[in-house]
């Protein structure tokens, strides 16, 4: 089951993953492949069978409403390669 | 041909708990940029959520408010895209397994009510915000301000059951009522704690099959909201009339033109990539914590609306004003309870009153001694307004303040009769005329009296004495 | 004092003999620095190593020492992490270029606790980028060397904190384990590696690659050491959601407890299929022995939906990990790309740059079976296969207590050899994957040496929660067949 060249594209635009025509085709060989090998899935009847959606089948724990300040607003800036006085900074929207 | 519009309205409401709803930071509004931010709620790597119970008690009671069906079991779900003020670069919400479900509102609609239903309701958390930097769309930069990453947000989606902009307009006005009623989300369109967007399309009236749908966002009051559908009711309408098509699209309401507008940038079909939260296990609720919840849920508005027209006799209008506010509604059933005779002034004076009412400015017992003392015409309507003008300045107790400043009328007519007697004997040439067929003097005489009483006489009563005097 | 033999005591040997003064803790720092410092250019096990940092902990460990204060069991022993814990103030990778730069401003759960036991840090383990790989070859800063043999790989994803424990670089680490990362890197060094149930160790601050599979657990040159280590990194954290609030027993307790009766499952799932080396065969075979010998009993059992496990797991691993690594895009930390024209350039730009192929492989590959139209079709499906694998489980432990499975199909491979094809690379998790997706913890534990001399571990599983029960049969194995402490090369 090959991926198309366009399906690639596609979904490395969704992944905001730039690519090369060469890494297109490339990983969309390998793309291909890895698809095929999971096409086995399809071997098992699981109409009945309910998905593991969580690793774990206990109910979300919950916290109570206390404001508890991190503190610390440099550390959360400190790692910003752009930064323009108390926010991040990042290069416009540019319309297609 | 005559157009049937079908709108839907999605309202997205900011619960008012003290943190957010996936880390502690605070969720007040209004902080320095990025000050109410932690790792958790920046995306920081290896983070991780931890829900905020409130948070959920507060979408519970909004549910069983709006008679909604709670789920036992629901789903936190990640919506992924990528934009700068989405920290994780995914939105933690709820897709296929929603908190509650299937519920209605009842709006007041023309002679009647008419019930909006209610789809569903689920839990989320905002994203921050976005500004660009420098005021001219030459700006290179946007600077990303994540205080409001992760404040927890409900979306309510409507059934698409409203036909006209008015009932978009009311249901929202109840919705808000309702939420704020509870004491959930502080209902504020213009701060943005409670936001609407819409969904609009238009089919020739009797057809079954639903025109073409539009989506409009940027409305940022409910009169905006009345107004965008409006427009664009009339815009997909004529669209039609001229054979053209609607397009399924975005539209921004431009407040300042008065019209929405395309939002043109290609849309790329968003492909949230909806699955379930790992990092979330699934929401249980509980029959016990449901029935605990439905307890606190207080009289909603249209039970108190119908209960204070029915209880006091008043109007439908003059109970939705009140009912407006849930403080303004409770002040004036305080009022009436020391003072019940006479609801109408009553209320009217807790309208005309509100704002130093809601400022917590006033006492019931003030406005019960107003409407009282009027009614047994102890003061004048005007005497009463400068009253509990002084009452704001001074504090001092209305009573007090009546006596004080000497603003009783004398009402009693036979404590009149000796004024009315010493004005007639003064003005014998105007008794003679009056008696001869001059009505309008009667003006005259009542001026005289008022004067000789410095004000004191009520008004009606002396002409009564006179009346009675002149014959 | 023997300071030229300290790197080989075990990690509860250290800890006895700081405790009791014998050693100070510096010196023992030192000593281990120096080692590194010797080793590091052959074998490359860390991303950063704390030198200056380390001694002064150290220091400080010796001056509570002498006041009497003990912070925890480890007070004073060096030890690694791999570079996926957030240490505040200490750069943090993962392994790669997009965080290359990253000072977390925070500590991981595990770090806090490590700490909090007395240990000192002396460095961030090297790692298969974003913990996707079988080889630490996908790091951003270049493959760790197997000490055994440095023209091999030493597995992966934490290949830097297995060499580093078999090099005796470090008395033990902790590594992260999502489809046989602890696991599959200590059969091939020769040491012992756990992954606990999901949900005993916290998972806050442990950079994620897949939420619903990721675990933290120990590495460690024996059996004991790791059962120690996991009791100083187990335990409920309220930060983490999935944590589970079960007490923490005493693992340590559980090791020298006898095997008679214990029913020894063999998956026979595991045994077909032609991958599986003869010497593997042979050495598991050996450790089985050894468990029988001392009272076990060996039952056969059948994990029918084995063959399917790989497929599942990487279409979930992915799926989760796509959307775990959207957040690296260039806005509030890490690298960014320059010269870019707009937003979306700028993020499609920065994550070329910023990650690897392997990494981009499968941010696709998860983009791709999420996305409309397919996600029924391939996550939706591998998430309903994933119960079949987990019932299989809970049905085979209703007749064994653990079950004995190869690690690896074969010992170490060599640099290079697999990274041609994806798919081949990805079959050497085909014995520990299952495990990950059934949540249930696994252990593995040398047992032998092939022909060429490369260890070979032997695997236990057992059912959610039984740590103690691998740990008591693990102790089995290692008291029949004694592994060589520290890989033969000298620094």
């Amino acid at each position: 089951m090959a991926i198309t060249r366009e399906e690639v594209l596609h979904v490395a635009r969704l992944a905001r993953l730039a690519m090369s025509d060469a890494e297109v085709e490339r990983i969309g060989g390998q793309l291909s492949t890895i698809l095929d090998y999971v096409k086995q899935l399809d071997r098992l009847d699981t109409r009945d069978v309910v998905p593991t959606s969580h690793a774990v089948e206990t109910g979300t724990p919950m916290r109570d409403d206390v404001v508890i300040p991190f503190g610390d607003r440099e550390a959360i800036l400190a790692n910003a390669p752009d930064r323009r006085g108390d926010c991040f900074r990042v290069p416009r929207i540019i319309e297609d | 041909m005559p157009f049937e519009a079908v709108i839907g309205l999605e309202v997205h409401a900011q619960l008012s708990t003290r943190s957010k709803i996936f880390c502690s930071c605070s969720a007040a509004f209004g902080a320095p940029p990025n000050e109410n931010t932690c790792p958790v709620c920046t995306g920081m790597p290896g983070v991780l959520p931890v829900l905020n119970r409130k948070a959920v008690e507060f979408t519970i009671r909004t549910a069983l408010a709006t008679s909604c069906t709670v789920q036992r079991r629901s789903v936190f779900a990640r919506k992924n895209y990528f934009y700068p003020d989405l920290p994780k670069a995914y939105q933690i919400s709820q897709y296929e397994l929603p908190i509650a479900l299937g519920g209605h509102i009842d709006i007041d609609a023309g002679n009647g009510t008419k019930r909006i239903g209610i789809t569903r309701i689920h839990m989320e958390e905002d994203a921050g915000k976005l500004v660009h930097e420098g005021e001219f769309s030459g700006a290179q930069a946007s600077l990303a301000d994540l205080n409001r990453c992760s404040v927890p947000l409900m979306e309510i989606v409507s059934e698409p059951d409203m036909t006209t902009p008015e009932e978009g307009g009311a249901y929202l006005r109840r919705l808000r009522d309702i939420l704020v009623y509870l004491g959930v989300c502080d209902g504020n369109m213009e701060e943005g704690s409670f936001r609407c967007d819409a969904n609009v399309s238009v089919r020739p009236s009797g057809v079954k099959e639903f025109g073409t749908k539009v989506e409009l966002k940027n409305m940022n009051s409910f009169r905006n909201v009345e107004k965008a559908l409006e427009y664009e009711i009339r815009r997909q309408s004529e669209a039609l009339e001229d054979g053209g098509q609607v397009v399924q699209e975005t539209r921004l309401w431009d407040a300042n033109e008065g019209r929405t507008v395309s939002m043109r940038r290609k849309e790329e079909a968003h492909d949230y990539r909806y699955f379930p939260d790992p990092d979330l296990l699934p929401l249980i609720i509980d029959e016990a914590w449901i029935e605990e919840l439905r307890k606190t849920i207080p009289e909603l508005p249209a039970e108190k609306i119908a209960r204070l027209e029915r209880q006091y006799g008043i109007s439908r209008y003059d109970a939705a004003l009140l009912a407006s506010d849930r403080a303004l509604a409770d002040f004036f059933e305080a009022s009436a309870a020391v003072f019940g005779g006479n609801p109408k002034t009553t209320a009217n004076e807790c309208i005309h009153w509100k704002d130093a009412v809601l400022a917590r400015k006033l006492s019931p017992e003030t406005i019960a001694h107003a409407v009282e003392d009027r009614e047994r015409g102890t003061v004048s309507a005007t005497a009463s307004k400068k009253l509990v003008e002084l009452v704001l300045s001074t504090g001092k107790p209305f009573r007090t303040l009546r006596d004080e400043q000497g603003l009783t009328q004398v009402s009693d007519a036979s404590a009149l009769d000796a004024v009315v007697e010493k004005v007639l004997a003064a003005s014998p040439k105007e008794v003679e005329s009056y008696r001869a067929g001059k009505a309008g003097l009667l003006s005259f005489f009542v001026g005289q009296v008022m004067k000789e009483s410095r004000g004191k006489a009520n008004p009606r009563v002396v002409q009564e004495v006179l009346k009675k005097k002149l014959g | 004092m023997a300071n030229g033999s300290a790197h080989t005591w075990t990690l509860l040997e250290a800890a006895r003999k700081v405790r009791e003064k014998e050693i100070s803790s510096q010196e023992l720092t030192r000593a281990l620095l120096d080692r590194i410092d010797a080793l590091e250019p052959k074998v490359h096990a860390h991303i950063t190593i704390l030198r200056e940092a380390a001694i002064a902990q150290a220091g400080e460990r010796d001056r509570e020492l002498a006041k009497g204060i003990e912070r925890g069991p480890l007070h004073g022993v060096p030890v690694g992490l791999k570079d996926i814990f957030c240490t505040r103030g200490v750069r943090t990778t993962c392994g790669s270029r997009i965080l290359h730069n990253f000072d977390p401003p925070y500590d991981a759960c595990v770090t806090e606790k490590i700490l909090a036991s007395g240990a000192v840090l002396l460095g961030k383990h090297n790692m298969d980028e974003f913990a996707m790989g079988s080889s630490t070859e996908t790091s951003f800063f270049g493959p760790t060397r197997n000490p055994w043999d440095l023209a091999r790989i030493p597995g992966g994803s934490s290949g830097g904190t297995a060499a580093a424990v078999a090099a005796a670089m470090c008395f033990a680490g902790v590594g992260t384990d999502t489809g046989g990362s602890i696991r599959q890197p200590a059969s091939l060094c020769g040491v012992v590696g756990m992954k606990p149930t999901y949900g005993r160790v916290s998972r806050y601050g442990m950079i994620a690659f897949a939420s619903s599979l990721d675990q933290a657990g120990p590495i460690a040159r024996t059996v004991s050491d790791a059962a120690a280590l996991l009791g100083v990194i187990a335990g409920h954290d309220r930060r983490d959601s999935t944590s589970l609030d079960l007490p923490v027993p005493d693992y340590l307790a559980a090791v020298r407890r006898p095997v008679r009766g214990l029913r020894v499952g063999l998956p026979k799932e595991y045994y077909e299929g032609g991958g599986l080396s003869p010497e593997v065969r042979e050495a598991v075979e050996k450790a089985l022995k050894a468990l029988t010998d001392q009272g076990a009993v060996a039952v056969d059992v059948s994990l029918p939906h084995t063959e399917y496990a790989l497929a599942t797991y990487y279409l979930i691993a992915p799926a989760e990990a796509s959307s775990n690594l959207a957040r690296y895009d260039g806005v509030r930390y890490g690298h960014r790309a320059e010269g870019a024209a707009g937003l979306i350039e700028m993020m499609s730009k920065t994550r070329a740059e910023g990650f690897g192929d392997e990494v981009k492989r499968r941010v696709m590959i998860g983009t791709y079976a999420l996305s409309a139209g397919y996600y029924e079709a391939y996550y939706g499906k591998a998430q309903k296969v994933r119960t079949l694998i987990r019932r299989d489980f809970t049905k085979a432990f209703e007749a064994a207590d653990v079950l004995l499975t190869p690690t690896a199909p074969t010992p170490a491979f060599r640099l290079g050899e697999k990274t041609g094809d994806p798919l081949t690379m990805y079959l050497s998790d085909i014995y520990t994957i299952p495990c990950n997706l059934a949540g249930i913890p696994g252990i593995s534990v040398p047992c032998g040496l092939s022909a060429t001399g490369l260890p070979i571990g032997a695997q236990l599983l057992s059912n959610h929660f039984r740590e103690e029960t691998l740990f008591t049969a693990a102790g089995a194995i290692e008291r029949a067949l004694p592994p060589p402490r520290t890989a033969p090369l000298e620094g």
